[in-house]
């Protein structure tokens, strides 16, 4: 079932319908649910437990303050920006990595997929030692008066190195699963592999490319470690949100929970968005 | 779908009433260790183990005195965990099992109640004033606060909340200076780092900082520093398992043979 056929349809109709069409249940090992929900316990006790954290009484005070503001502000733009480049540049990363049986490009995409199990500190070093002042590029730049250390560029550049892994892995999957017959048709019938690129692989792997946009985009939200090593700490310059949270614990651990929160909440808001759309596009 | 469901939600409580019974467990650990101290101290002179939750500016210093202890004091072993300052006191607050705390100003200690801490704590040790960090050779030629002021001189401090950052507000204010960081790092070692790597030109870091860096940054000491001086005390905690031994610590960290440690690092000795 597409969304076409059924004229405009609303996401609530297209849900039920789906629901209706849907086969019997595969029944689950009946001890499944044991470690399910201790594994989902695990991560929604402590986020409900720094809820009850929250005073209330001072919430807007604190969340509003030009600092927290600031950084709000700071933080969805670079994380906009971080994965607006992560597409661009991820996309056909991805396209590729699925593409080649190259032994050299399977090396490529482990060293490309690195960030995903490197501490993001250590991101954070890598960068600095590419594009820091003293750097392999940066001393060039800075010969040239391009400075990058201590500016938004750099907590983008930051974000984009930590979280384009995110979305080149999860595209990668997408592109992988579908397997390339309709390409192989649209090639037959006359298509150029621009063509087919446009209009044949990039709507078959639209859902993938949509989740790996969330989960970079999430990533780059809440980037600390490689951001702090490499970017600095600077009010309205590179002073996201984690890192405002991260200052205010030293003084002000209320402050610090309030702001915690407005992640989360634009983290849930974030993933919730995007997944309904998701699911409207699969559907 | 609906017996999973009952079965989901079964687990769900069941778990949680294991959580529940879990946290209570480990409050009777807690205060089954603070009743335990006047067991094993044996009556020689105290020995064992004791766990110090010290500043991260303490960390060469601390260990070194760590190691002359053991040394002085055969039987017994010095534990470390260095961090920031505001860091230790909320780990104290959180009942961390340590038996003495050493904080890098007297504002963070204070955070800490009279409750967390034993009778007569804390003191001071030591005393630090801050210094300009610049790269070896000072080729900026930086001879004052005032010269960082500079359009094209990168400079980075501590943000205001962490002590080195207080510090650093402290003597803008007694020199009358105006400085504008481009970046406000989270600790003194942060700032020390983005100088020694060649990032920032210049950081304002303690004379410790400056002198532990053995020779990767230059100090350029200015006169407002003198002003400010950051104090550090060292405490017993309360809940120290075996109160003696710490006492006995902190005792050796504030006595002529610990004082020389600290002054070989830079540091002062406080008014007594």
């Amino acid at each position: 079932m597409t969304a076409q056929d059924g004229g405009p349809t609303t996401g609530r109709d297209q849900r039920q319908r789906r629901r209706r069409t849907t086969r019997p249940r595969l029944p689950v090992p009946w001890w499944l649910p044991v470690p399910a929900a201790l594994g989902g316990l695990f991560v929604v006790v402590p986020v409900l437990a720094m809820v009850g954290r929250v005073d209330w009484g001072s919430f807007v005070a604190l969340v509003t303050s030009p600092a927290s503001t600031t950084a709000l502000g700071l933080s969805l733009g670079t994380a906009a920006a971080t994965t607006g480049i992560a597409f661009v540049l991820g996309y056909p990363l991805a396209v590729l990595f699925s593409r080649s049986t190259a032994r050299w490009v399977g090396v490529l995409r482990a060293l490309v997929l690195l960030p995903l199990v490197l501490p993001p500190v250590v991101g954070g070093l890598a960068l600095l030692a590419a594009f820091g002042r003293l750097g392999l590029l940066g001393a060039f730049l800075d010969e040239h008066g391009l400075r990058i250390a201590f500016t938004t560029t750099a907590v983008v550049m930051a974000q984009v190195f930590v979280s384009m892994p995110f979305l080149v892995s999860s595209v990668e999957g997408a592109l992988r699963v579908g397997g390339d017959r309709y390409e192989r048709v649209a090639a037959t019938l006359g298509a150029g592999p621009t063509r087919t690129f446009l209009t044949v692989t990039t709507p078959r792997v639209l859902p993938g490319i949509v989740s790996g946009l969330v989960l970079c985009g999430a990533r780059a939200l809440g980037e600390f470690g490689a951001t702090l090593t490499f970017a600095g700490s600077l009010q309205g310059v590179t002073r996201t949100l984690p890192l405002e949270v991260y200052l205010q614990r030293e003084v002000d651990p209320d402050t610090a929970v309030a702001l915690a929160l407005v992640l989360v909440v634009v983290a849930v808001v974030v993933i919730g968005v995007t997944s309904l759309r998701t699911r409207a596009v699969v559907a | 779908m609906k017996p999973l469901l009952r079965v989901a939600v079964l687990v769900a409580v069941a778990s949680l009433a294991v959580a529940g019974c879990s946290t209570q467990a480990a409050t009777i650990g807690g205060s089954a260790r603070t009743a335990d101290p006047a067991g094993p101290t044996p009556s020689t002179g105290p020995t064992g183990t004791i766990t110090v939750l010290a500043a991260a500016s303490l960390q060469r210093t601390f260990t070194t005195l760590g190691e002359r202890y053991e040394q002085t004091h055969p039987g017994t072993t010095v534990q470390f965990s260095f961090a920031g300052s505001s860091d230790l006191v909320t780990q104290v607050r959180n009942g961390a099992p340590a038996d003495v705390v050493a904080t890098a100003d007297e504002a963070t200690i204070r955070k800490l109640s009279a409750g967390d801490l034993a009778d007569g704590w804390p003191q001071d040790f030591a005393t630090n004033t801050l210094e300009i960090a610049v790269a070896p050779g000072n080729p900026l030629r930086i001879h004052d606060l005032r010269d960082l002021t500079a359009r094209d001189v990168q400079l980075v401090t501590c943000a205001a909340p962490v002590p080195c950052g207080a510090a650093t507000a402290a003597v803008e204010r007694a020199a009358g200076v105006d400085l504008h960081p481009v970046s406000e790092e989270q600790s003194v070692t942060d700032v020390l780092g983005k100088v020694e790597s060649g990032q920032a030109d210049a950081g304002l870091v303690y004379v410790t900082d400056v002198r532990g860096a053995a020779g990767r940054v230059d100090g350029v000491r200015f006169a407002a520093a003198a002003k400010v001086v950051n104090t550090y005390p060292i405490a017993v905690l309360h809940d120290a398992a075996d109160p003696a031994l710490a006492a006995s610590f902190a005792a050796y960290v504030r006595s002529d043979a610990g004082r020389r440690v600290l002054t070989d690092a830079g540091f002062g000795t406080p008014a007594r």
